[in-house]
């Protein structure tokens, strides 16, 4: 394999494996310790950088998480006076990591599920709350050492071999940082690690795609919690003692601050910064004595200035800037790169027959307080036809749009998406029933590439997992998913664009992206809300081209918008509303000479 | 535990609950005015407080030069604004007007015998002092961020934090300080004595809740920042500067967080960062409001006093436990009455 045809992650993989494996023969002790330290920091600061870099979450309990671990494997290895129910962990490197493991996912999946359905601001509040608890916790209880904490830790021992020398455990320490970074790599690249990729910005969107948000968010800060959990670990056995002091909410702030500085949006961002962050505390707790004259924990007040002009003026941190200024900013992953073999297809849903009614409209009426935006509407859509909807503003069309699309709920009135019920319904489950949207204003990933938003479209067409994800068993799977989203692209003109990022396109073109992301999931019912709205004529034209192919298909679609020319000329039916009611309803013709329909548009004629 | 005691905690548990209640007003004020969680709320409290007890004890109050050096911070944005076109080319009036206030204050502080000077003066020049650092605060580190997401803002309230905790180490030292009661007697109805620092506490509390709703409901300046906390655009298209609206709410903070800190000075040893703990369990009681109910937040602001007065009596070190782990049940209340997911500016 040649080095350019390499990604940039692989490529600083490349340096970085022989410079880490050579460090510990030219270092003296001392400096190999510190970076030890600097590895198990890096640990804890990938799972911020994960959670709060890419899934745009705040945590400052981090620390937190390392100190359950990390006090878990002391007591297990010390083991003098365990109750009987955990005898048999006594003493196993194991044992202790697999109760740190599971006390740390426990607690971290309690907080979640308070917290992460709440608004962004709980998840902060809670963790420094929990945090602070937890540290008094530690500090009060009794088999834990109270303040003095737990010493008297054997060395780890794995498989026969004793690491008890800093040279050893640094092997171990770095290995487990590298391949935390590759399974975050990995999980990233895939189709659960475009869900956590949403989060930031897309929540609703990705909702409608059929996401479970919520459990992206689950995901995501369990993966940070347990890189914790494995950092806690080796801290215990690096120090072979524990105490409450290192656990405090101010290391749970220095690990955010790592991750900051290092750069929070990338991966690489958390070893940058745990590395700049301990050499720049060593070098300011030698120096700020002297000119300050005295001691303190004085190096605050320069790391807290720091992270204020940093969010000020380079909120992507070092690794950000690298990445700017080296010229390869977020370049994707290889899979992303043409697809190498053809694949076999995914699977279609099976389309309902021309002429069955697909959407059926029933006195849908929308309050909201005293206004009515939408009284007693009722039309039927159905499979092989375009409805358009249109109306002077404030008809109420977006309004309607809403409750079709099962992002708000009519007051009374009923909707049924091929025969069922779905008013009341989420707009995730109707993603997985064949209903697909595109949205008024545009709802893209725009640092995302042009393929990878559309494959969030297919999201519920693939099924593998995190663990898959993150040991690459989901390769053939995923190859489908941007082998669809590749197709769909191609189809509706933007298969130039496929690795340009989203937010580089023209509007017209990211309305098009829109529209191949909702063909992704495979829809029957296809909702488009003013999908020529800053589309140029031809583009226009091609659109139109489009959606009278879906329409052979026999795909039903509804559009709401304002642009005449378009409408008349493609759809089958009009569906006329002002001021929340119906005013007409017919083949394109009619409704041109409509009177109710011309003095809603023109104004009365004296 | 008998009656008599029941009595004493619930006391402790009302002088408490009522700063909580105070801070949580304060940090609801912030928050729905310039969606800023204002992390450093606590440390007006303890830089009240100390500089308070500096001046009784008669060692130098340095708190004057953190206003001098953060007045000199804003007259510096001012200028790079201005070289970048974003203003006119030289400092506004307003900064340079609070850097000779700065200046004048810090002098003062210096120059006159404070510890004579009686505590109803001390805690007027400690207010002049406190105050002013709400809208340099929101001036300096805010204001050049005011548009970004949430989740900067929450980082820049962190980090802002963790300075002035630094800042205060530097400028109170290590070591704790309690300052004198305000005055010796106490009330005595029945079998129960009223604590007179517990009369203080809930008098000014009284008062300063009542100022607050006329200020909102009376004067055009509390319905400006009404205004800007239900619709921020809206509010500045008809001409409500949220500069202007910033910096009051910081202002109304740094007051509220100030007269905290002097009324609780007498009862508790606060040291340099005593303020985080202190504004967290204000920080409670905005959870419990919702982080948008004035009365409920109040509410649930006396109940954690209560609360932690009472494991006090039961389980003394493990106060904080019981009091921070009681925002679980209210997340989970908060959690199931929500749906929907959201997206964030």
């Amino acid at each position: 394999m040649r080095i350019a045809s390499l990604s940039p992650h692989a490529r600083i993989f490349l340096v970085l494996v022989p410079l880490l494996a050579l460090l510990p023969l030219v270092l003296p002790t001392y400096q190999v310790t510190l970076a030890n330290n600097i590895g198990i920091f890096a640990l804890a600061t990938l799972g911020i950088v994960l959670l709060t870099g890419i899934g745009g979450m705040t945590s400052f309990g981090q620390a937190a998480f390392v100190g359950i671990s990390a006090y878990s494997t002391a007591y297990l290895a010390i083991g003098t006076d365990l109750p009987a129910q955990l005898g048999w962990l006594g003493g196993s490197p194991w044992g202790g990591l697999l109760l740190g493991m599971v006390l740390t996912l426990a607690v971290a999946a309690l907080l979640g599920a308070l917290t992460l359905r709440l608004s962004g601001h709980y998840l902060p509040l809670g963790t420094i709350a929990w945090g602070l608890s937890l540290f008094y916790l530690f500090g009060n209880l009794e088999f834990l050492g109270g303040h003095t904490g737990l010493s008297g830790m054997p060395a780890l021992r794995l498989f026969g071999i004793s690491l008890d020398r800093a040279e050893s455990l640094y092997y171990l320490i770095w290995a487990l940082v590298l391949l935390a970074v590759v399974v975050t790599l990995n999980l990233l690249d895939s189709r659960e690690g475009r869900a956590i990729r949403a989060l930031r910005g897309g929540q609703r969107m990705s909702e409608s795609m059929g996401v479970n948000t919520f459990r992206a968010k689950m995901v995501a800060f369990l993966v940070s919690a347990g890189f914790a959990a494995l950092a806690g670990w080796l801290y215990a056995y690096t120090q072979r003692f524990v105490s409450p002091a290192p656990f405090s909410l101010q290391a749970g702030i220095d690990f955010m601050f790592m991750a900051l500085i290092g750069g929070v949006g990338q991966v690489w961002g958390a070893l940058i910064g745990a590395t700049a962050v301990t050499f720049l505390k060593q070098w300011l707790q030698d120096w700020l004595p002297h000119i300050l004259g005295r001691t303190g924990n004085f190096e605050s007040i320069v790391f807290g200035l720091l992270i204020v002009v940093l969010m000020q003026r380079m909120p992507g941190g070092i690794a950000g800037w690298l990445a700017r200024h080296l010229g390869h900013a977020r370049k994707l992953a290889p899979s992303a790169q043409p697809a190498p073999t053809p694949v076999e297809p995914l699977p279609r849903r099976a389309l309902p027959a021309k002429g069955e009614a697909i959407l059926e409209v029933r006195g849908v009426t929308k309050r909201f307080g005293g206004l009515v935006a939408n009284n007693d509407i009722s039309f039927d859509v159905h499979a092989g036809e375009i409805l358009a909807v249109i109306g002077p503003n404030g008809a109420g069309k977006s309004t309607l749009f809403n409750q079709l699309s099962c992002v708000d709920r009519p007051t009374s009135g009923e909707i049924r998406f091929r025969g069922r019920r779905i008013d009341g319904r989420t707009a995730r489950e109707m993603a997985g029933a064949g209903l697909s949207r595109t949205f008024q204003h545009v709802k893209l990933l725009p640092t995302m590439s042009v393929l990878e938003n559309a494959a969030i479209g297919a999201h519920l067409r693939g099924g593998k997992g995190v663990a898959a994800a993150a040991l690459r068993l989901d390769r053939r799977e995923e190859a489908r998913l941007l082998d669809e989203a590749r197709r769909q692209l191609g189809r509706v003109g933007l298969g130039q664009h496929l690795h340009a990022e989203a937010g580089s396109l023209a509007l017209g073109q990211q309305r098009i992206l829109e529209i191949a992301r909702a063909l992704c999931a495979d829809p029957c019912l296809l909702l488009l809300d003013e999908p020529a709205a800053g589309l140029r004529h031809l583009e226009k034209q091609a659109l139109a081209e489009l959606l009278k192919r879906l329409r052979a298909e026999g795909m039903a679609i509804v559009l709401v918008e304002h642009d005449m020319d378009f409408v008349m000329g493609l759809v089958d039916r009009v569906f006329v509303m002002e001021f929340g009611e119906q005013i007409a309803e017919g083949v394109p013709e009619t409704i041109q000479t409509n009177p109710a329909v011309l003095e809603a548009y023109l104004g009365g004629v004296e | 535990m008998n009656l008599q005691i029941v009595m004493l905690l619930g006391q402790d548990g009302v002088t408490n609950g009522a700063i909580y209640a105070l801070l949580a007003l304060s940090i609801l004020l912030v928050f729905t005015v310039t969606r800023i969680l204002l992390i450093p709320q606590g440390e007006f409290v303890s830089f009240a407080a100390l500089t308070m007890a500096a001046m009784q004890s008669g060692t130098p109050v340095r708190m004057g030069w953190l206003l001098v050096a953060l007045a000199l911070a804003a007259v510096a944005l001012d200028l790079y604004d201005a070289a970048r076109g974003k203003g006119r080319w030289r400092p506004r009036g307003a900064a340079l007007a609070m850097l000779a206030y700065a200046a004048a204050v810090t002098a003062l502080t210096g120059l006159v015998p404070l510890d004579k000077a009686g505590v109803a003066v001390q805690a007027l020049l400690t207010v002049a002092l406190v105050v002013p650092l709400g809208p340099l605060l929101y001036r300096v580190f805010y204001q050049p961020i005011a548009a970004a997401h949430s989740l900067v803002l929450l980082i820049v309230s962190i980090a802002v934090h963790v300075v002035l905790v630094g800042a205060g180490l530097l400028m109170f030292g290590p070591e704790g300080a309690r300052t004198e009661p305000f005055s010796e007697e106490g009330l005595s109805i029945g079998m129960v004595t009223l604590n007179s620092q517990t009369l203080w506490v809930v008098a000014v509390s009284l008062l300063l809740i009542v100022l607050l709703y006329a200020f909102f409901e009376r004067t055009l300046y509390g319905k400006a920042l009404r205004a800007a906390a239900v619709n921020r655009l809206g509010a500045e298209l008809v001409g409500i500067s949220p500069e202007i609206a910033g910096k009051a709410s910081f202002g109304l903070a740094a007051l509220i967080g100030g007269l905290s800190g002097i009324l609780i000075a007498p009862i508790t040893t606060i040291y340099f960062d005593s303020g985080f703990i202190i504004s967290l369990k204000g920080f409670v009681g905005a959870i419990i409001g919702g982080m948008a109910s004035y009365p409920v937040a109040a509410l649930g602001a006396l109940f954690i006093g209560q609360a932690e007065s009472f494991s006090t009596f039961w389980a003394s070190s493990y106060k904080e436990v019981i009091v921070f782990t009681l925002i679980l049940p209210v997340l989970l209340w908060r959690s199931l009455s929500h749906k929907g997911a959201e997206d964030e500016e």
